[in-house]
């Protein structure tokens, strides 16, 4: 059963094609037709449906929207003028269109990508089933799987997780955010405007580097950091980084004390006529030494960086990333439908065209660009248009994902539509303008459909 | 549409004899970093359920204070007490509610749809061209802009809140749809079965239950898995015509969504439980779901 989504070994469903699509030619069929009136009986309980549920409320949504949110008072396109001045409605407008502009993009583009992929391995079809299984999910129950892969706390949300991981790759320092250097004449640290903490006197190898931190705040001292240890001679230059504070007071300033503890993976640099002549970073106990230095007086400082907060990964669910987010969700659940309507579009188009192409020396990238893209484009059409509909309509994917107090910020047409009309916001004359306008918005799609039915059917 | 023999020739290319050596290393290394490629992205779309599914089997006080892929190293912290909790909660009557509200959907969006599809397809009577189009048109409307009169109807009908209003308002969005692909699929019969059983003078109502019905089993089929999906897995319409005693899943995850990281146990157990149903029909049926999906779109 799994190759089905391989490609459907008998042909799609389609306008031309029935079951068996015999021949027979259209005038002919219908010479033995029934009587209108049977006609009518059999479309009587889809057009009276039709008709109180869709028709008539298109109407009557219209008629709605000329009044105030009592519904007494007629206020005539009060409400559209509401929806393009006020600030909250704007912004569901400005976040619709970046939905329009963004996902069908993404989506058809991600879609092409993996149909022509997928022609490229053995396990194409398990590939189309992971990849098309969200579309049969709720888009409520994907709102709930991507508010736990977007988690801000990197220990809870996968997101963070993996963006921590690799952040961690590339900069190892821990960081102490708002620790600052023991300041005062007896110090032997000095703090720089941007933070950067250097020694005041230049030091030589043999001579321990005291470096004493306070403010280090209790959450971000990490577990494995042991008492600190005044650096012994030996050879290279060495010291200690250190908290140098005793909970409960007590201890010397300046010297590190049993109670006190080093600050692990510190960045230490020994500079020598303003360039960095070698890095290090301090041991559970706070302790570094610089390796194969050679003899003389340096600098010793802490990079300003080491007083940055460590990379806990973005908060994914801010006012800032929040749509982006959401439509990284949209992805996930619409890149399958337009995988799988892509990739028989491209079962279809003729080999011999493709094998022409390359014996005529034309590269991969060539055929690509020149034969199947163009040859692709009418379903390229169909899952962008799809997807531009669908981005118009976005409501279940924002309404779960924000997290009520960004929701406005991520706020769409047709979740304000709701929200003003039942979600507390108690104006249907507003909810009934936006349900309008978000007519209006698809109404050259519902053309454009009826148009290419026409040109097909006949 | 011979996918069967699609790949065939695209592999085909790597080992042509025209190629040169040079050519065959690459292709072969382009494979590699394809199948690795691939693996990648199929796990992209695969872990964030695993996720879900993983959470959902553990405690709030073991998600709270680690990530659900330490999973891979203490497998022994999984317990179904989220399912059980959730099931003598609201949730069982929320699931009954969705069963409720999908099967009578399904049953007579199929059932209206086929008739008027039969019709449009087979029967004449004036206006019937400029009728299709008007239901071509109406595939597409947004639901939103049914909500507010269907709510004052209801209001006045007195169904505002039950679980016939909710049908009945699914049912009318789901003809469009449903017409339009039946009609589509009904035009193929071959004409000479239907007039062969008119010039047996059987009545329309014996044609379209014993001739028109048996041979469009396959549209709706894919019509009828799609309809089931589409209405299990809605939303905005449970929230606005379902009260709180016949709301369904859907709507009861909702409400739980307010204090997200309190109610994870909840969430997670019972999006999940929420979503089996709808997977195993998918992968059941698929085929006529890919089939649905195309001629609903491929136009």
């Amino acid at each position: 059963m799994t190759e089905r989504l391989d490609g459907p070994q008998d042909p799609p469903v389609d306008s031309t094609g029935g079951p068996t699509s015999g021949p027979d030619t259209p005038p002919k069929r219908r010479r033995l037709g029934p009587s209108p009136t049977i006609a009518i009986i059999f479309l009587m309980p889809a057009a009276l449906l039709l008709g109180i549920w869709v028709v008539y409320p298109i109407g009557y949504s219209i008629f709605r929207s000329l009044f105030d949110a009592s519904g007494q008072t007629f206020v005539g396109l009060e409400n559209y003028g509401t929806i393009f001045s006020d600030g909250g409605t704007l912004r569901t407008i400005r976040n619709n269109l970046i939905w329009v502009v963004v996902a069908p993009i993404v989506v058809t583009t991600i879609g092409l990508i993996f149909a022509v992929l997928t022609e490229r391995i053995k396990w194409a079809t398990a590939f189309k089933l992971i990849v098309f299984m969200p579309m049969a999910v709720s888009l409520m129950a994907a709102g709930v799987i991507f508010r736990l892969v977007y988690d801000e706390d990197p220990d809870k949300g996968l997101a963070n997780a993996v963006m921590t991981v690799v952040g961690d790759t590339f900069s190892s320092a821990q960081g102490y955010p708002e620790a600052r250097a023991r300041t005062g004449d007896e110090s032997p640290v000095a703090a720089e405007e941007d933070g950067t903490v250097v020694t005041k006197q230049p030091v030589e190898a043999g001579q321990p580097v005291l470096i004493p931190i306070v403010g280090v705040k209790p959450e971000v001292m990490p577990a494995n950091a042991q008492p600190a240890v005044a650096a012994t001679g030996g050879d290279g230059l060495a010291g200690t980084v250190w908290f140098d504070f005793t909970p409960g007071g007590g201890g010397v300033n300046g010297q590190p004390d049993a109670t006190e503890k080093g600050l692990p993976g510190m960045t230490v640099e020994a500079v020598s006529d303003g360039q960095v002549a070698a890095t290090a970073t301090t041991a559970e106990d706070g302790s570094f030494r610089f390796e194969g230095l050679s003899p003389g007086s340096y600098v010793v400082r802490l990079p300003a960086d080491n007083f940055t907060a460590a990379y806990n990964g973005l908060t994914w669910l801010g006012p800032t990333l929040i749509t982006p987010a959401i439509i990284g969700a949209f992805v996930w659940v619409w890149a399958g439908f337009a995988m799988v309507l892509i990739a028989a579009g491209l079962a279809a188009i003729p080999r011999d065209a493709l094998e022409a192409a390359r014996i005529d020396g034309a590269s991969e990238w060539q055929v690509f660009r020149r034969i199947t893209v163009p040859l692709l484009s009418p379903v390229l059409l169909v899952v962008f248009v799809t997807m531009i509909i669908n981005t118009l309509k976005v409501f279940d994917l924002v309404f779960i994902i924000a997290p009520p107090s960004v929701q406005p910020e991520a706020n769409v047409i047709a979740l304000e539509m709701w929200r003003v009309s039942f979600g507390g916001g108690n104006n249907q004359g507003l909810g009934s303008a936006l349900a309008v306008f978000l007519l209006i918005l698809v109404l050259p799609f519902m053309i454009m459909n009826i148009r290419r039915f026409k040109r097909g059917d006949s | 549409m011979t996918t069967a023999t699609a790949p065939a020739p695209a592999r085909s290319h790597a080992g042509a004899p025209r190629r040169n050596l040079i050519g065959r290393i690459v292709d072969r290394l382009g494979s590699g970093v394809v199948q690795v490629v691939m693996i990648l992205l199929g796990l992209f779309w695969l872990v964030p359920t695993l996720g879900l599914l993983v959470v959902s089997l553990r405690t709030t006080e073991v998600n709270n204070a680690e990530g659900w892929w330490t999973i891979f190293t203490k497998p022994a912290e999984l317990t179904i007490a989220n399912y059980s909790d959730l099931l003598a909660g609201g949730f069982g009557a929320s699931f009954w509610n969705t069963v409720a509200i999908t099967v009578p959907t399904t049953i007579l969006v199929i059932g209206i749809a086929a008739m008027a599809a039969y019709a449009f397809a087979w029967m004449e009577f004036p206006g019937r061209d400029l009728l299709f189009l008007v239901v071509v048109g109406l595939l597409i409307v947004p639901i939103q802009i049914a909500l507010i009169p269907v709510a004052a109807l209801y209001g006045q009908a007195g169904i505002f809140g039950s679980i016939p209003g909710v049908v009945l308002f699914h049912v009318a969005f789901g003809l469009p749809f449903a017409i339009f692909l039946l009609r589509n699929f009904f035009i193929g019969i071959p004409a000479s079965l239907l007039e062969a059983a008119r010039m047996d003078g059987a009545p329309e109502w014996r044609i379209f239950v014993s001739v028109v019905f048996p041979l469009g089993k396959p549209a709706i089929a894919s019509l009828g898995i799609f309809q089931f999906l589409w209405v299990w897995n809605d939303m905005l319409i449970a929230l606005v015509f379902a009260n709180s005693a016949n709301q369904p899943m859907t709507k009861y995850l909702q409400s739980q969504m307010r204090q997200f990281g309190t109610n994870m146990d909840i969430l997670s157990s019972g999006a999940f439980l929420s979503l089996i149903i709808p997977l195993v029909l998918f992968f059941a049926f698929q085929r006529y779901f890919v089939q649905g999906m195309m001629a609903g779109s491929v136009k």
